[in-house]
């Protein structure tokens, strides 16, 4: 099938949007730390929306048990996760600029793997590696926004999870408290609704909307 | 008093890391604002606390 034209997909979201704003996403270069559950479904809301250029960082590969909730395909099982997430992303947005890192983000990397991006969402699984981040993000990379999120496992209801303003630079997406190691695991409309929150809140940022 | 997640505590000339052992939070899941800013893991021991300070502590669980 034919892949419309950039200017026929850049002319449909400038109509939606307008120029201005649509050109701020446009400009717009955001890193992803983490391709699961959360980072996945962040990355295709950021590409929908005309996010120009993603940094998609993993240093896993997708599983059979990631099929329940991740933005992956079950022919991509073994393959690493950002190549795949790639893939599926220009299936989508063919024209997004995307840089791809297949390692693990940590306290020594995170200032380079993370240089130019104006907002930076951790999507992490382990709670030592989340509040890694977030110390690298606020210490080290200063210019940019931290989406962070803790606490969206299991199937409690969807209004306990939300977004709050922490300090200038972080915003933090969750519940706040339902663990992973403890119940059901993750499910995937519960961790879509704090990815969206969490891409919901990159774009605000991108557009100037500082508050929650 | 320092207001700690809300709640007046008598915490004023504690470092911020004594505050974190005191209230039992485990400092490698967690984050500090002070009054507004994100406080690095390298600044808790050095960090003085003072009377009317604002302490928000963001505690990380699993799962992602």
């Amino acid at each position: 099938m034919a892949v419309p034209a950039r200017a026929e997909m850049d002319e449909a979201l400038f109509a939606r949007m307008g120029p201005e704003l649509a050109g701020k996403f446009k400009n717009a270069r955001v890193a992803v730390c983490g391709l699961g559950g959360l980072g996945s479904n962040i990355a295709f809301a950021l590409a929908r929306a005309g996010v120009g250029e993603l940094v998609l960082i993993d240093f896993d590969r997708v599983d059979v048990s990631n099929l329940n909730r991740q933005q992956y395909k079950a022919c991509q099982v073994g393959m690493d996760k950002p190549s795949a997430l790639a893939e599926n992303l220009l299936e989508i947005a063919p024209y997004i600029s995307l840089e791809t890192h297949f390692e693990r983000v940590t306290a020594d990397n995170a200032a380079g793997l993370l240089r130019g991006a104006g907002v930076v969402c951790e999507a992490f699984d382990v709670p030592e590696e989340k509040s890694m981040l977030a110390d690298a993000v606020l210490s080290s990379v200063p210019e940019a926004y931290l989406v962070a999120a803790s606490g969206m496992a299991g199937l409690g209801p969807a209004n306990s999870i939300r977004t709050r303003r922490i300090g200038r630079r972080m915003y933090l997406c969750g519940d706040g408290v339902s663990d992973v190691s403890t119940g059901l695991g993750l499910v995937a409309p519960r961790v879509m609704l704090c990815a969206a929150h969490q891409a919901l809140a990159v774009l605000r940022i991108l557009a100037g909307e500082f508050d929650v | 008093m320092v207001t700690v997640n809300g709640e007046a505590r008598s915490a004023a000339g504690m470092t911020v890391e004594q505050l974190l052992a005191s209230e039992g939070y485990e400092s490698g899941r967690i984050a500090v604002e002070l009054n507004g800013d994100i406080v690095p893991k390298s600044r808790y021991a050095a960090t003085e606390l003072r009377d009317g300070d604002t302490v928000e502590v963001v505690r990380f669980v699993g799962g992602g």
